[in-house]
C-alpha cells in the first residue's frame, strides 16, 4: 500500500508545486559572451546548483589555475569539452521556480556546431541570444537569431549583456535595440524581447537592476516565468499520427482496438467525425484514453489511445484528421534542411526520411538553394549541401506522407534524413510550401516539381511541359440519373474544343470491361471506385483531364480516390451533382428507379442502398443549367 | 478549458511516447528494473503506455547479489502484480563462469562488474533496445546523453559520435548485434520523480523512508552494516534514523540521516536539499572527475 500523506495541508502543497508548466529554452553562444555565466546565475539563484556541484567546479577551476569559478564546467560535461574548454554538444539543464519548470538546452555557438544548435533549437519554446554590449550585433548573433527563426522558435529573448562595461548607458542599449529590430523584422519570430543585463553582477537577471532605472521591462527570469507559450501550439488542425496499435490478447479485452499516439495538433473529442489518412476511410472517435484514464478532450502534447467507431484498416504511420481539415497527402515536397554529416548531400541522393511515425525512402530531386546562415541571403545554383549547411531542397518520396508546413505545425512539418547504410541521422528538414486543409492539392500541384520516383524515364514535368498540357481528375458523384454523365460530357466537349486533352470515364461503360466482374455490394463498389480512380490517375499523369462519372455513394471510397491522386501529386476535384431523388426518379431514362421500387433489382442507390452526401465537395451542382454547371467546373479546374 | 498540461503530465506524455516508439520499431526491447525509484516510475509508465494490453516486453534486473533484501522483495512483488516476465542477470554467475573477477578488500564493490553481466545478458537474449531510468540531472555525462542512445557491437557509448536528436523524431535504427539504450526519464529531475510517485501514489521499497538502521561512517557517508562490507579498524557501527535517496549495492550506496517517513515529507526533504543524490549517496561516482563518462563508454547503465 502507498504511504498515506500526513494531513491534507502537506498533500495540497505537494500537488500545488506539481502544477507548474514547462518551458523549454535554447541558448546559443560561446564562452566569452557570458552565456555560461548567465546560465550559471539562473541555476544558482534558483537553487538548482547543488553544494557538491559547486564545490566540484570550484576545485576543478582552482586546479586548472583559472583564477575564477568557471560556471561553464556545469554544462560542459564531457572529458573532451573540459580538456578543450569549449562546448561541443548540447547539454540539458533543469531549474524550477514555483511558477514554472525550465529545461535549458545549452548549445555551442560556433558555426562549426550549427547542427548541434539546430538540435537544441528543435524542441525549444524560447531562445536566448546573447549580445556583448560593447560589440553590438555580430555575425554570430545574426546566425543564432536566424537559426531560431528557421526553427520557428516563437519567442526570442536578446540579452544585451555586459551592460556594466558600458556604464549601464541607455543610449548604448537603444542603438543595439535599433539594430536588432532592423534585422529582426526580416525574421519569422513573432515575439522579440530585448533585456539589458549584466550576468556577472546579476543586473536584470533575477532581480530588477537599480542601475538601469530607464529600463521599464521585467528582468529575465520574470519574463521567462510569464511569457505566454501555450498559445504557440496549434489547437486548430486536428492531427494524430498513429504510433502503435493496442490489441490486448486477454479474453476480457479481446474486442479492444486502440491506436496510440501523441496529439500533434488540434483538440480531439469523442464523437468527432474523423478521417484516417491515407485513404483508410471515415469514422468517428468512440473514446479517448489518456495516461490518467478516459478523457473528454485530447490536445498537444498528450499521449493518448484513440478508439474508433468502425473497424478500419489502420496501422502505424497513418494520421487521423478531420474530414474538412486534413494535411496534404503528398509524394513530393520542398523543405529547408540543415545537413549534419561530413558527406555532402547531392541531387539524386537517396535517404530514408522519418516524418512523425512514418519512415519512407526519399530521393533528393533538386537542391533549390543554399542559405547563408550569417546573413540569410539565398544562393541559387548550389548543387550540394555540406556539413552544417542550410538550404532548400525538393524531395520525391516512395510512399505518401501526410504533411503540413513547418510554419503551421512543427511536428507535422519536420522530418529527419537517415543514411540507410550507416543508420546515422544525417539531416533535419522543415517542410515549406504545403498548406493544410482540403485544398492541399492546389499547392502541391502549384509547387511540387512532380518528379516521379522512377527516375530513369521521362518525368511528368517534362512530359507536361513538352506537350503543353496539365493532367487532373474531376470526379462527378451523385444519385443515378442525377445528370453526372451529361455534365461530364459537356465539360469534355468544351475542353477538347479548346485543345485540352480530356477523356470521360463513365461508370456504366466501365462495367462493360474493366469492372465487368464486379457486383453492387459495398466491397464491389469500393473496388469499382478504386479501379476507376487508378485508371483516372494514369490518364491524369499522362496530361489528360480525366472526367469520371460514377455514383460512388460512399464517402470513404471517394476519399480513397482522392488520396490515390493527391498521394501522387495530381489535382483532384469532387463535383457533387446534387439533384433531388424525386427528380432523378422522374428522369430515369433507363427505367431503373421503377424496377428498383418494384423490387426487381436490389442494392440500388437512392432506393434500398444509401447515398452518403459528400462532406466537402469542391463544386456543388444543384439546379444549375448544364451550361452553368460546365462554367462552375471549369472555373474550379482553373487550367 | 485551457488545454494546458502541467510539467509533470508533459514529462509523462513524452516518456510514454518514447516507450511506444521503441515498442513499435524494435523487435526485442527490455526494461531494466532495479526496484529503485526511477525504474519504478519507468515500469509504471510502461504499464500506462500499453494498457489495457500487457507490457509488450520483459523486465530485467542485473542482480549483484549485494542488494537490499527489502528491494528484492519489492521487485518480485511488483513484477508479479503487473504480470511481466522478470529476467534476473546475475553478477554472481558471471563471477562463477570466470567472465569477471571479483574485487577484494574492504572497499570491494560489484558495481563495475555489472556492466559485463548486463552486456552478456543483452547479447544472450538478443535484446535490441534497453530502457533505463537514467536522468540528465543526475550527473554531468548523463546531461549530454541522448534519449535514444546508440551502443555499438561491444555495447560501448561514443559521446563524440552521438546521433543528432531532433524534435520527437527518434532514430533507433541499428545493425544486428548493436542495441539502443533508451532513457524516457531523461528530462525528469529527482524532485519530479518523487512528486510523480506521490501524485500517482506509487509504492516504493521501504528503505526510501526513514527507519532505524545500524550504520557506520566512511568517507563522509553512512553505510549499512551488512555481510557485503568489511569494517575497517576505526569504523564503529551505530544505530540512527536513516533513509536512502538511491538504491544500489549495499557496498556502495550511502544512507542519509532523515526523519522523513511519508511521501510528502520525503518530497519536502528533496525539495530542500542542497546536495545531489549521487554526490550524497554514491561512492561509485567519486572515483574520478569523469567516472560516469568512463563507465558509460564501457556500456554501464
Amino acid at each position: 500500500m502507498p504511504r498515506e500523506a500526513d494531513g491534507n495541508g502537506a498533500r495540497a502543497d505537494l500537488l500545488a508545486d506539481a502544477q507548474a508548466d514547462l518551458l523549454r529554452i535554447a541558448t546559443a553562444g560561446s564562452v566569452d559572451d557570458g552565456k555560461s555565466t548567465l546560465i550559471g546565475r539562473l541555476l544558482y539563484d534558483s537553487k538548482a546548483i547543488f553544494a557538491d556541484q559547486m564545490a566540484h567546479i570550484e576545485e576543478v577551476s582552482r586546479r586548472r589555475g583559472d583564477g575564477y569559478v568557471d560556471l561553464a564546467l556545469l554544462t560542459d560535461g564531457l572529458r573532451a569539452e573540459r580538456e578543450q574548454g569549449i562546448t561541443i554538444d548540447v547539454a540539458y539543464r533543469f531549474f524550477a521556480t514555483p511558477r514554472r519548470t525550465f529545461i535549458i538546452a545549452d548549445t555551442p555557438g560556433h558555426e562549426r556546431y550549427t547542427r548541434n544548435m539546430v538540435t537544441g533549437a528543435s524542441t525549444a519554446d524560447l531562445s536566448i541570444v546573447l549580445i556583448d554590449a560593447r560589440k553590438g550585433v555580430l555575425e554570430q548573433s545574426r546566425r543564432h537569431a536566424f537559426i531560431a527563426s528557421l526553427l520557428r522558435i516563437p519567442h526570442l529573448v536578446v540579452c544585451v549583456n555586459k551592460m556594466d562595461l558600458v556604464g549601464y548607458d541607455q543610449a548604448h542599449f537603444a542603438a543595439i535595440e535599433d539594430e536588432v529590430r532592423a534585422f529582426g523584422a526580416r525574421l519569422e519570430v513573432p515575439d522579440v524581447t530585448l533585456i539589458p543585463i549584466s550576468a556577472l553582477h546579476g543586473d536584470n537577471v533575477v532581480e530588477r537592476s537599480q542601475r538601469m532605472p530607464w529600463y521599464e521591462g521585467p528582468p529575465l527570469l520574470y519574463h521567462l516565468e510569464h511569457v505566454h507559450v501555450s498559445a504557440d501550439r496549434n489547437l486548430v488542425d486536428v492531427r494524430f499520427p498513429i504510433q502503435h496499435a493496442i490489441r490486448p490478447r486477454d479474453p476480457e479485452h479481446h474486442d479492444f482496438r486502440g491506436y496510440a499516439g501523441q496529439v500533434a495538433g488540434g483538440v480531439l473529442r469523442p464523437g468527432d467525425d474523423v478521417v484516417v489518412l491515407p485513404g483508410r476511410g471515415r469514422t468517428r472517435i468512440a473514446a479517448l484514453d489518456g495516461p490518467e484514464g478516459p478523457v473528454d478532450a485530447a490536445f498537444p502534447p498528450m499521449s493518448v489511445v484513440v478508439r474508433l467507431e468502425d473497424e478500419l484498416d489502420v496501422s502505424r504511420g497513418d494520421v487521423i484528421a478531420r474530414p474538412h481539415n486534413r494535411p496534404a497527402v503528398t509524394r513530393s515536397l520542398e523543405a529547408h534542411i540543415c545537413w549534419m554529416t561530413d558527406a555532402p548531400l547531392h541531387q539524386g541522393d537517396r535517404y530514408l526520411v522519418k516524418h512523425t511515425t512514418r519512415t519512407v525512402r526519399a530521393r533528393i530531386a533538386e537542391v533549390v538553394n543554399r542559405i547563408d546562415v550569417n546573413g540569410g541571403s539565398r544562393h541559387h545554383g548550389a548543387t550540394e549541401l555540406g556539413l552544417n549547411d542550410i538550404g532548400k531542397v525538393s524531395i520525391s518520396l516512395s510512399a505518401p506522407l501526410m504533411v503540413d508546413a513547418y510554419a503551421r505545425n512543427r511536428t507535422m512539418g519536420s522530418l529527419i534524413f537517415i543514411d540507410e547504410a550507416t543508420n546515422e541521422t544525417v539531416g533535419a528538414g522543415m517542410i515549406s510550401g504545403v498548406e493544410a486543409g482540403t485544398d492541399a492539392w492546389k499547392t502541391s500541384v502549384a509547387r511540387s516539381p512532380d518528379v516521379v520516383w522512377d527516375a530513369g524515364g521521362l518525368t511528368r514535368e517534362r512530359r507536361w511541359s513538352a506537350l503543353g498540357v496539365r493532367g487532373a481528375t474531376v470526379w462527378f458523384t451523385g444519385l443515378p440519373s442525377s445528370g453526372k454523365s451529361t455534365i461530364a460530357a459537356a465539360v469534355e466537349e468544351r475542353l477538347v474544343a479548346a485543345g485540352i486533352p480530356a477523356y470521360r470515364i463513365d461508370g456504366d461503360n466501365l462495367r462493360h470491361g474493366l469492372t465487368g466482374d464486379l457486383g453492387f455490394d459495398a466491397d464491389a463498389r469500393a473496388e469499382n471506385v478504386r479501379r476507376a480512380a487508378e485508371a483516372a490517375r494514369l490518364l491524369a499523369d499522362s496530361g489528360t483531364v480525366a472526367l469520371v462519372s460514377l455514383v460512388s455513394p460512399y464517402e470513404s471510397d471517394r476519399e480513397r480516390a482522392r488520396s490515390i491522386h493527391t498521394g501522387d501529386g495530381l489535382p483532384f476535384l469532387v463535383v457533387f451533382v446534387d439533384t433531388p431523388p424525386e427528380e432523378c426518379a422522374r428522369r430515369d431514362p433507363k427505367g431503373l428507379y421503377a424496377r428498383a421500387r418494384a423490387g426487381e433489382i436490389t442494392g440500388f442507390t437512392g432506393v434500398d442502398d444509401p447515398y452518403e452526401r459528400p462532406e466537402a465537395p469542391d463544386v456543388v451542382i444543384a439546379s444549375d443549367s448544364v451550361e452553368a454547371a460546365v462554367e462552375k467546373v471549369l472555373a474550379q479546374l482553373a487550367l | 478549458m485551457n488545454y494546458e498540461l502541467t510539467h509533470l503530465r508533459t514529462l509523462e506524455s513524452e516518456a510514454i511516447y518514447v516507450m511506444r516508439e521503441v515498442a513499435a520499431e524494435r523487435e526485442r526491447p527490455v526494461l531494466l528494473f532495479s526496484g529503485g525509484k526511477d525504474s519504478i516510475v519507468l515500469l509504471h509508465l510502461a504499464h500506462k503506455a500499453f494498457r489495457p494490453a500487457s507490457i509488450p516486453f520483459p523486465v530485467m534486473h542485473v542482480d549483484t547479489g549485494h542488494n537490499f533484501p527489502e528491494v528484492i522483495e519489492f521487485r518480485d512483488r511488483r513484477v508479479a502484480e503487473l504480470g511481466v516476465d522478470l529476467i534476473v542477470a546475475s553478477v554472481q554467475e558471471s563471477i562463477d563462469r570466470g567472465r569477471v573477477v571479483e574485487e577484494t578488500g574492504p572497499r570491494a564493490s560489484r558495481n563495475r562488474l555489472q556492466t559485463v553481466t548486463l552486456l552478456d545478458a543483452i547479447a544472450e537474449h538478443g535484446f535490441d533496445a534497453a530502457f533505463g531510468g537514467a536522468r540528465r540531472d543526475e550527473e554531468r555525462a548523463r546531461a549530454k546523453e541522448r534519449i535514444m542512445s546508440f551502443r555499438d557491437e561491444d555495447g560501448q557509448w561514443d559521446p563524440k559520435a552521438q546521433r543528432p536528436e531532433l524534435w520527437n523524431l527518434y532514430n533507433g535504427r541499428i545493425h544486428r548485434g548493436e542495441h539502443a539504450r533508451v532513457f524516457p526519464l531523461s528530462n525528469w529531475t529527482e524532485l519530479d520523480v518523487w512528486r510523480y510517485i506521490a501524485v500517482e501514489e506509487l509504492e516504493v521499497p521501504s528503505i526510501y523512508f526513514a527507519h532505524p538502521r545500524k550504520v557506520f561512517r566512511r568517507d563522509g557517508m553512512l553505510y549499512a552494516v551488512s555481510p557485503y562490507v568489511q569494517l575497517l579498524e576505526d569504523e564503529e557501527p551505530f544505530e540512527t534514523s536513516v533513509r536512502y535517496r538511491t538504491v544500489g549495492d549495499m557496498s556502495c550506496t550511502g544512507a542519509v540521516r532523515s526523519d522523513a517517513d511519508t511521501l510528502p515529507t520525503v518530497v519536502a526533504e528533496i525539495a530542500a536539499t542542497r546536495i545531489t543524490e549521487r554526490g550524497e549517496t554514491r561512492a561509485d561516482d567519486r572515483a574520478s572527475e569523469a567516472a560516469m563518462e568512463d563507465r558509460k563508454r564501457e556500456g554501464y547503465f
